[in-house]
């Protein structure tokens, strides 16, 4: 067990410097290094204040060379400016004293600069992940009990009328986008077009106060796209079980059906769920950043669109590497919590 | 002209009739839904006089009421669809002006139908799909904008207005508004679902948009199958370090938020730098392999005719590939211009060659998995006794059998690329901010949600009817699959 978590992490820490690598070659191409240099400095720049711009600040060194700065395995640049200023990576662009490190990267803690909101990265992304985190939780709330309670209602008994409405309804559900099914929920909701006008149609508020009236409609606009497809599994694995032997000893015992279903099929017909819900955090990051576009909710799917419409680099990277990091540690989470749930399966 | 309401003459008859009927049905559904969780399971009783009964009681007598009912609302939707044609210009609302334009695609579909259900006993799975309810209904759904998209792509039928038609004075305007007099041109006389924030007719530009969604979610899953399946045979069938490398390459793709990729892939300064581009040249080349492979394998033993079938295969797709490839202002610039007759825009070349790429993983994951199933079978056994190569036994051997799932995945993708390409246009990232595609609608009707919620509700409409006939179809091919 050991020797596969550890085999895992590597593998998960492979994914994240080539991703990141990745993610940082692109917003190092020389097109957007060039956009970045002039709304920074300014837009009528010509070529060669623009290459002195990006030499000056150490754009312009070779790339893996800037990945290593960037990442902490190699020292922060120090470069005597073509403008006569000595500027240092680790020392916020500024001149260096001696207190300023010699590496700076994201292994000592240092993520860098916001070129667009002027702040550290870490503070951006730990506030940013916070307000997102308290969108999730409720997502959560709502989602996951309400997809299991279909799920398991709709598994229980196979082929019935119940089974058909509620897998239509989870269809249903998968089919719709979060832009869609935000775009309705609002119009409907939030506007007079309909004489329903119950909730308010912007989270902006519930950044600070959220409350059921403003935060109602984001929860279950993410919610519900996720829903029908946990309910699908829910139900798939539902109905395996109920078809096992065991059941079937227990229905001749002439156990009662409710507690076949409460004590002796739900627990195993969780496992898969189980799985399942750890691998929609990827799909749920996706509808968090439509969500909170749609919404204006200024959580991390707001800072991601953010940073990467207007090319900030160290941001961008710094909420790429936190989301792979999600991404990676839900899956692991995921295997290690299926071998733990289920009895069958053991690795060697 | 007046303003067109909603349904016109009809709304005082054949609607509130419709209304009633809508309204019992579903309040029974739902009695019937919570009175079947407390009721025992079904089980055929057999009666004093020798005949069968399924369900007896208040159920069973609501279940057939309901039946009753849903074939009323089915009958009062199809009167009113019909009545309208007959009704002269206005009489019968905007939800009649809109069946009558949509005329040739109910006709196609009413053929459609009539056709597959006479004959489905004789077309294989699609036939079978006939049987299932859900299918029929997703099937439906989907051909509705097939039919669509080829009478508006092709024929310029259905749309009432040009997509791109700012008429001055109808800015923001509500459902059925008239178009006011005094135009230069003779134009449709009302705007049926209202105008956008630029005085363009939300119905014609939601009509429009499913041509561009019907050409690019197919075609991008074809090709996100092509990559998928000609990697992910050998990687399932081989094994070993190929199948790690390609694995790890494919989660790493998996792993990346597909909104992040699709900023990094489609901004206007990668773009310019060529990248799109030369992945189109890495990804359109699958089909050539593919293709290619697939005939050599089975015909290499047989030279003239191997030839001949490459050749004919080969040939126009090669052609094709260097035409769509090489474009003047991309820096794969190879073909002479006087050869080349395709251009793709640049825009759709970007939004087709992410959405692929983000897509071709998936497939790959889904084939390996088949192929590492299927290769312990007899007859893959039996064509590795008999000496066959393995490109053949991949092919013609693992492949064929492995179609069921893929046919089914096969839909349930094209509506994701949908979805896909929604989001794309959600962000404004890749087509250009006046395309009529469902994504750029919405996304151009939601930043004045709050205020004028009419134009974003339309291409949502579309785009989720679209989706959801998909899944209904995959749905019912599933379960009619199964029944084998």
């Amino acid at each position: 067990m050991g020797l596969f978590i550890l085999r895992r992490l590597g593998v998960m820490i492979l994914t994240a410097i080539c991703l990141t690598f990745i993610v940082f070659s692109l917003t190092n191409l020389y097109p957007n290094l060039e956009k970045l240099a002039k709304t920074q400095g300014n837009f009528r720049m010509s070529d060669e204040a623009v290459t002195s711009y990006l030499t000056n600040r150490g754009y312009l060194q070779p790339r893996l060379v800037k990945y290593g700065q960037w990442l902490g395995v190699m020292p922060g640049y120090v470069i005597d400016g073509s403008d006569g200023e000595t500027r240092a990576r680790c020392a916020a662009n500024r001149t260096p004293d001696e207190n300023t490190a010699t590496f700076c990267g994201i292994i000592q803690g240092e993520w860098g600069q916001s070129t667009v909101f002027k702040e550290d990265v870490s503070g951006i992304v730990s506030t940013r992940l916070g307000l997102t985190g308290k969108l999730m939780f409720w997502v959560m709330m709502v989602m996951v009990p309400g997809a299991l309670i279909i799920g398991v209602l709709a598994g229980m008994r196979e082929g019935s009328r119940t089974d058909r409405s509620l897998s239509t309804i989870s269809i249903i559900s998968t089919a719709t986008p979060e832009y869609v099914s935000g775009v309705i929920l609002i119009a409907v909701f939030a506007t007079p077009l309909f004489g329903m006008q119950y909730f308010k149609g912007t989270a902006t508020s519930a950044m600070d106060d959220a409350n059921f009236n403003n935060f109602f409609l984001p929860v279950i606009t993410i919610a519900l796209y996720g829903m029908g497809y946990i309910a699908r599994m829910t139900r798939a694995s539902m109905t395996e079980v109920m078809t096992a032997q065991y059941i079937r000893t227990a229905r001749l015992k002439g156990v009662s059906f409710p507690n076949i279903v409460m004590k002796h099929a739900l627990r195993n017909a969780l496992i898969a769920p189980f799985t399942v819900i750890m691998l929609q955090f990827p799909w749920l990051l996706n509808g968090v950043v439509i969500v909170e576009t749609l919404f204006n909710y200024k959580g991390f799917g707001w800072t991601l669109v953010q940073a990467a419409s207007n090319n900030d680099i160290e941001l961008l990277l710094g909420v790429s590497v936190v989301s792979v990091f999600v991404v990676l540690i839900t899956q692991l989470i995921s295997d290690i919590g299926y071998v733990f749930l289920n009895p069958r399966i053991r690795i060697s | 002209m007046e303003p067109l309401s909603w349904t016109g003459s009809l709304g005082s008859t054949l609607i509130p009739a419709l209304t009633i009927a809508a309204a019992v049905f579903v309040a029974g559904v739902i009695l019937q839904l919570v009175m079947g969780f407390f009721a025992p399971e079904v089980k055929l009783q057999s009666n004093s006089d020798g005949t069968l009964q399924s369900r007896g009681g208040l159920l069973g007598r609501l279940e057939v009421y309901n039946g009753y009912l849903f074939t009323l609302v089915v009958f009062l939707i199809a009167a009113i669809v019909v009545v309208s044609w007959f009704m002269p210009y206005g009489k019968a609302g905007i939800l009649g002006e809109i069946s009558k334009q949509f005329l040739p695609v109910w006709i196609a579909l009413i053929v459609t139908f009539v056709l597959s259900i006479t004959f489905k006993r004789k077309l294989g799975l699609y036939g079978k799909l006939f049987d299932s309810t859900i299918g029929m209904i997703g099937f439906a759904l989907v051909m509705f904008w097939v039919f669509t998209s080829i009478f508006v792509g092709l024929f310029d039928m259905i749309a009432t207005h040009d997509p791109l038609q700012q008429i001055s004075g109808i800015k923001n305007k509500t459902p059925g508004f008239p178009v006011p007099e005094g135009q230069d041109a003779d134009f449709f006389p009302h705007y049926l679902l209202g105008g956008d924030n630029l005085a363009r007719d939300i119905f014609s530009r939601v009509v429009h948009g499913s041509v561009i969604v019907m050409v690019i979610a197919p075609l991008a899953t074809i090709f996100a199958f092509m990559v998928g399946i000609t990697l992910g045979l050998p990687a399932g069938y081989y094994g070993g370090r190929l199948d790690t490398l390609l694995s790890f390459l494919a989660n790493l793709i998996l792993a990346f938020p597909v909104i992040l990729l699709f900023y990094l892939l489609v901004t206007p300064e990668i773009v310019a730098t060529g990248l799109p581009n030369y992945m189109a040249a890495f990804l359109f080349v699958f089909p050539l392999v593919f293709f290619g492979v697939l005939i050599n394998s089975r015909y290499k033993t047989q030279g003239s005719k191997n030839t001949l079938y490459l050749a004919l295969v080969l040939i126009p797709l090669a052609f094709l590939y260097v035409n769509v490839v090489s474009d003047a202002d991309s820096p794969l610039h190879v073909w002479p211009e006087s050869l080349d007759f395709i251009t793709i825009p640049s825009g759709i070349l970007v939004v087709f060659v992410s959405v692929v790429f983000v897509n071709s993983p998936t497939v790959y994951r889904i084939v390996r998995g088949l192929a590492l199933d299927i290769k312990t079978r007899d007859y893959v056994a039996a064509a590795q006794t008999r000496g066959e190569g393995t490109w053949y036994i991949m092919l013609w051997e693992i492949l064929p059998n492995a179609r069921g799932p893929l046919i089914v995945d096969f839909c349930l993708r094209i509506g994701y690329t949908t979805i896909l390409l929604g989001t794309l246009g959600f962000f404004g990232l890749g087509l250009p901010p006046e395309s009529p595609d469902w994504g750029s609608t919405i996304n151009e009707g939601r930043k004045l949600l709050l205020i004028y919620a009419h134009p974003a509700l339309p291409p949502a409409i579309a785009l989720l009817s679209m989706v959801l006939g998909l899944n209904l179809l995959a749905d019912g091919l599933r379960e009619e699959s199964l029944k084998d």
